[in-house]
């Protein structure tokens, strides 16, 4: 049986890397896109900032669920249902995130000098080279912070967690609805215990990823 | 000679561009020569940079190099910046803040093999004295050096254009003249057309036997130095080669014996002695007069050939750095070359003169003077 503790961490790891894969090239495109409905878009992906975890967490529940098209969908291909289960957490997650990790990956290359890219297309190279050895080498910084963010962010859910996961020890019951549960039965010593853990390790993420950052701009400028 | 060199061709531009301040129209062929395009901020110079360079798409017309068509409204041709070929310089370097200087140089040359890349990368470090650089980033070392290791990576390339946007206009005198050297150099040796843009009017004398004077998004003249710079074609630009006075005249009489005509300046019905120009008498002219080509005298000057003796009065005096700018105004009726007075009011001449003989002739506000014209320091502006 998975810990509540591993059990958050593997959900952040695996929630930041898709992340990182899927919003790098939606952040891309906000960041340099004419389209003039673009505001629509970046709305759209604000929009977990802003809602209650537990709106959220309600129509992914009816989505995912085995009457949900989506659910019902995954329940043919794999015969079981997304709700409560750890893919059901992982899409919650991802959508949950997604504006912690695309918000600074779209700042990030929005703000590479755009003549710096003009002198790499004028010296012959493609939109693909331009991006892997200019673009994204520039925005490093702001790619290492979205990832962290979103590890951090999908490491302390617990609204839309609780609604789509159902709390099942060892498959959806993360560090933080342990932690309400352990304070629900009076456990306070356990809740102590994880608490000052996710402390740590939110902590700590932060200073390193600060500490990389800095070093970098300072070698930069 | 290399492959460059064999396939260096001509630029042909014509092309339309509808921009918020003005129609960008813009037409005109370089061969593989040096190309001033010179006209004030504004103008349109850079735009027409960047719609050759393909950073900005025309609305029509065509850019061709050579054989190849970089852009073309009616064959639906509009080649991608990358494979254009051609060579960009700004003010702005633009280096890769990331990479190494070496890199930066050998960015373009990804292609290659390694050892032929190390090779072209070398050389040209070796030529534009970079080469103890190439390890360094470019945060690290100073704006001169930058705009070499911009101006060693696009060199490096073999573009078939060079274009480039006062590239040097950040640099001090003794670097510019260096990394000038450098360009005109390899210019030479590639044969390649390019354009240098420039608001500087030194600047254009000095680099190029030709100059495109560029106006709100039009050429508006197009040959040697002196040629477009002591003809002005239009007023704005009369304004910024340094004439200062420009006047609205009639044609009165034609000589066409003597190679001179009368023009009478709206106004004040003063009469002037010009150039013989492709007008007829009762045609209206502009003419255009350079402060610094006229000679004031405080008494009527006699035995002298200059056509044009305008008697008025210091209206205003000004200390600029160095010189001396004068207004002086010339009611008509004073007429050493003969012709009957006419007209009312006056004309507000602008003269300069040197701090020298402001303290010589001990001049004064209110004062009578003298102003002397040659007949062939007027100039026509085409209307």
């Amino acid at each position: 049986m998975t810990s509540p503790l591993l059990l958050s961490l593997q959900l952040a790891l695996v929630t930041a890397s898709l992340l990182l894969v899927l919003g790098l090239p939606l952040a891309w495109w906000l960041a340099f896109t004419r389209f003039r409905l673009r505001f629509l878009i970046e709305s759209l992906v604000a929009l977990p900032i802003v809602l209650p975890p537990t709106v959220l967490g309600f129509y992914l529940l009816l989505a995912l669920g085995s009457r949900g098209s989506l659910g019902a969908f995954w329940a043919r291909l794999t015969g079981h249902t997304l709700a409560f289960s750890f893919e059901g957490l992982v899409l919650g997650s991802v959508i949950y995130s997604l504006p912690f990790a695309v918000q600074p990956f779209t700042a990030a290359l929005a703000s590479v000098d755009r003549r710096v890219l003009a002198a790499s297309a004028s010296l012959g190279a493609s939109s693909w080279r331009t991006f892997w050895r200019i673009t994204f080498p520039l925005a490093v910084p702001g790619i290492v912070t979205g990832f962290a963010l979103s590890f951090a962010h999908t490491l302390g859910e617990f609204g839309v967690v609780l609604m789509l996961g159902g709390n099942i020890p060892g498959h959806t019951q993360t560090a933080s609805i342990a932690i309400f549960d352990n304070v629900q039965m009076l456990d306070y010593p356990a809740a102590a215990r994880q608490s000052i853990t996710l402390l740590a390790i939110s902590f700590l993420l932060l200073v390193v990823i600060n500490g990389l950052n800095r070093k970098r701009n300072w070698r930069l400028q | 000679m290399n492959e460059a060199a064999s396939s260096a061709a001509a630029l042909r531009v014509e092309v339309h561009l509808p921009l918020p301040q003005f129609q960008l129209r813009c037409s005109f062929q370089a061969r593989p020569e040096v190309v001033v395009l010179f006209g004030p901020s504004g103008a349109g110079k850079t735009s027409v940079l960047d719609c050759i360079a393909g950073f900005r798409k025309p609305a029509s017309g065509h850019i061709l190099l050579g054989e190849r068509v970089l852009f073309s409204s009616g064959q639906g041709v509009n080649l991608p910046v990358r494979q254009r070929r051609v060579g960009y310089l700004s003010q702005q370097p633009a280096l890769f803040p990331h990479l190494s200087v070496r890199s930066n140089v050998g960015y373009g040359l990804l292609d290659l093999p390694r050892s032929e890349r190390d090779a072209r990368v070398d050389s040209i470090l070796e030529r534009f004295r970079i080469a103890p650089l190439a390890a360094s980033r470019p945060p690290a070392i100073s704006g001169g050096e930058q705009q070499r290791v911009a101006l060693a990576r696009t060199l490096v390339c073999e573009p078939e254009l060079l274009l480039l946007d006062e590239p040097l206009s950040a640099l001090d005198v003794t670097l510019k003249s260096l990394l000038l050297d450098a360009i005109f150099d390899w210019q030479r040796e590639r044969a390649v057309p390019m354009l240098y843009v420039t608001h500087d009017q030194a600047e254009a004398y000095s680099l190029s036997r030709r100059v495109l004077v560029m106006e709100s998004g039009s050429v508006v003249a197009d040959g040697e130095p002196h040629q477009v710079f002591t003809a002005p074609f239009r007023r704005e630009q009369a304004v910024l080669s340094g004439y200062e006075n420009l006047f609205d005249a009639v044609i009165q009489e034609t000589h066409p014996v003597l190679g001179t005509m009368t023009c009478r300046l709206a106004g004040s019905g003063l009469l002037l002695e010009s150039p013989l120009a492709n007008k007829a008498v009762g045609e209206t002219a502009s003419l255009a007069l350079r402060a610094g080509d006229i000679l004031v005298a405080t008494t009527r000057p006699s035995g002298i050939s200059a056509r044009n003796l305008l008697s008025g009065r210091i209206h205003l005096i000004e200390d600029r750095d160095g010189m001396v700018a004068m207004s002086v105004l010339c009611p008509a009726g004073d007429d050493p070359a003969g012709h009957a007075p006419a007209g009312e009011g006056q004309t507000d001449f602008r003269v300069h003169i040197t701090r020298g003989a402001l303290q010589n002739l001990d001049l004064q506000i209110g004062q009578p003077v003298w102003l002397i014209i040659k007949t062939h320091s007027i100039q026509f502006l085409r209307n």
